[in-house]
């Protein structure tokens, strides 16, 4: 895994790395993959008949509410690093006229 | 001298001693040894009120009151309890407060657990050590030259230190039980679903689990029933008639998968070991020789499931809903840097892994590949089920190591061998102490896992109580 895989990767993933975290991450990195690798030596033979032990899907409750409305809001925006009114404050994105 | 739950009561009911005594107790073990050992990131100082009305309601009801009456339990810091700081280890939810609780909280609090404190662990559970924690590491109460393990380290050392019967922990890969082997504790990890996740602060969610730390097996039970059952507000709970019943025996098939601890695993571990299904063949029960060849791939397929999962959960960390924020002079900025300096090493280690497997073109080979290795594991567990009621493993391939000791990424992985199978198969798992091995003049604790199958977490307390609470 090279230099610009990893800052690809941390772009992706909405990090930004220092040069020494890059340089660090290249060979951690690489040598991790190169161990899970592994895992394509097994064979893909039944993929189709492999029963799913173990799984559950599909598991609807009713769409019930279960609160009262307002009952959490004022401590969930306390915990938002700003906001307006009832709003959370984010950075603007868009420019007008443009 | 470590109390359990079992022993308190008593006491309780007894009136022997108070759950005003044993919180007093507890903050008293914790002012005189959690300064070196650390296992504490909060101490609550409101429980005095809790514990007068528990003592109260002894006198009044002596043995008709909830099972964890006045008990003193410690929460790992990544289990949502409201009005309090939950850190995830993280600097990230460095003063982040929760606004609800989790549903084992909930259900803890309704049998009367008096919460005491959060609980130091590696960061948003990703480690066995405790030393990836932002706030310090925690030091084993056995040795302070050497871990607790992790991540719930911090768990582990409140109940080794003797300041809770029992402390919470969540276990992902191993987080569990192999603290609990190093600090010479019991550690359950339920059967995928038995327990709630609502209200855990996410790391793998197909993985996860919560269960307890102590110092006896019923103990161990005990506080599990308490959490465990069906919630809807986790879809992926369990009812009773989930899996078909797995019956008790008065002896039991156990399986051992030699094959797997050929390479890697300390000489004394493999001694303890062979001593424990000695005892185990004295008591009556049959010892059987078993193939489990897909577990040698379950680490690798554990280091790519594990990742993806976590990239996911962690792209809710943006700076812009809770936790530490950056100022950036535009949005895609706020998270860059959010996420750079709440992050710490270990964590951006396995987003960028997880978003690496993830990603297009290498999902495939990757994550594809993990999922099937982990279906296929399932169907030959399945199938060894069928021959033998128990399988047993070391917890870890050895004891406590020293802090400092494990620099690199792989060799810290290496120490989840046994255990992540169980949570790639969803299985439960008990934990227990099966003997010491002595390093350097100290008696080091090392754990042995009774792995059983989907549903089967009753067997392995009934069996669990016999060999180990008994001894």
């Amino acid at each position: 895994m090279n230099r610009e895989e990893i800052t690809h990767l941390a772009a992706l993933s909405r990090i930004r790395l220092s040069e020494v975290e890059l340089t660090n991450l290249e060979k951690e990195l690489s040598s991790i993959v190169a161990y899970v690798s592994a895992v394509s030596d097994i064979a893909a033979d039944d993929v189709a008949t492999t029963p799913n032990v173990g799984v559950r899907f599909n598991i609807f409750r009713k769409d019930e509410v279960t609160n009262e409305g307002d009952q959490y809001t004022k401590d969930i925006l306390a915990e938002a690093p700003a906001t307006e009114g009832r709003y959370l404050a984010v950075k603007k994105i868009l420019e007008i006229g443009d | 001298m470590k109390k359990t739950i079992a022993d308190l009561r008593s006491a309780f009911i007894a009136g022997t001693s108070t759950p005003v005594k044993a919180i007093e107790a507890a903050l008293a073990v914790i002012k005189e040894q959690d300064g070196e050992i650390h296992a504490f990131l909060d101490v609550y100082d409101d429980v005095v009120e809790a514990a007068e009305a528990a003592t109260a309601l002894y006198k009044e009801k002596g043995n008709d009151t909830p099972p964890l009456l006045g008990i003193p339990v410690a929460l790992k810091s990544n289990i949502l309890i409201k009005g309090k700081r939950v850190t995830a280890g993280s600097k990230i939810l460095e003063k982040y407060t929760a606004v609800y609780d989790a549903t084992i909280v909930k259900r803890l609090r309704e049998a009367g657990a008096i919460f005491i404190g959060a609980t130091n662990m590696d960061e948003f559970a990703m480690g066995g050590s405790t030393e990836n924690s932002a706030f310090g590491p925690t030091r084993n109460p056995v040795d302070t030259a050497r871990v607790p393990g992790g991540s719930s380290g911090g768990s582990a050392a409140a109940v080794a230190m003797g300041a809770v019967p029992v402390a919470i922990g969540t276990d992902t890969g191993g987080s569990i039980r192999q603290p609990a082997s190093f600090c010479g504790l019991v550690g359950f990890k339920p059967t995928y679903g038995a327990v709630s996740r609502y209200g855990l602060i996410a790391m793998g969610s197909s993985l996860d689990q919560a269960g307890p730390l102590t110092n006896s097996v019923t103990d161990a039970e005990l506080v599990h029933n308490v959490m465990a059952g069906a919630d809807p507000m986790d879809a992926t709970t369990i009812t009773e008639d989930t899996y078909s019943e797995v019956p008790l025996k008065e002896t039991y098939t156990f399986g051992v998968p030699r094959h797997f601890m050929a390479d890697g695993v300390d000489e004394e571990v493999l001694q303890a070991f062979d001593a424990h299904i000695e005892l185990l063949r004295a008591a009556g029960h049959t010892i059987v020789d078993i193939e489990l060849p897909l577990f040698e791939q379950g680490l690798a397929a554990y280091y790519i499931v594990m990742p993806a999962e976590v990239s996911s959960n962690l792209a809710r960390f943006d700076g812009i809903r809770y936790g530490l924020s950056a100022e950036a002079d535009n949005l895609l900025g706020v998270y860059e840097k959010s996420r750079a300096e709440g992050f710490g090493k270990e964590v951006k280690r396995r987003i960028l892994l997880g978003t690496y497997v993830l990603s297009s073109g290498y999902y495939d080979a990757y994550y594809g590949k993990a999922e099937l290795v982990r279906t296929m594991m399932r169907r030959e567990l399945a199938e060894t089920f069928k021959k033998v009621d128990i399988i047993l493993t070391p917890t870890a391939p050895t004891p406590a190591f020293k802090l400092g000791e494990k620099e690199d990424p792989l060799a810290m992985y290496r120490q989840d061998i046994f255990t992540v199978p169980v949570n790639l198969t969803g299985v439960p798992t008990l934990s227990f102490p099966m003997g010491t091995v002595e390093q350097e003049g100290k008696q080091l604790p090392v754990g042995i896992q009774y792995i059983g199958p989907l549903g089967g977490d009753k067997r392995l307390f009934s069996i669990g109580k016999k060999v180990y609470d008994t001894r």
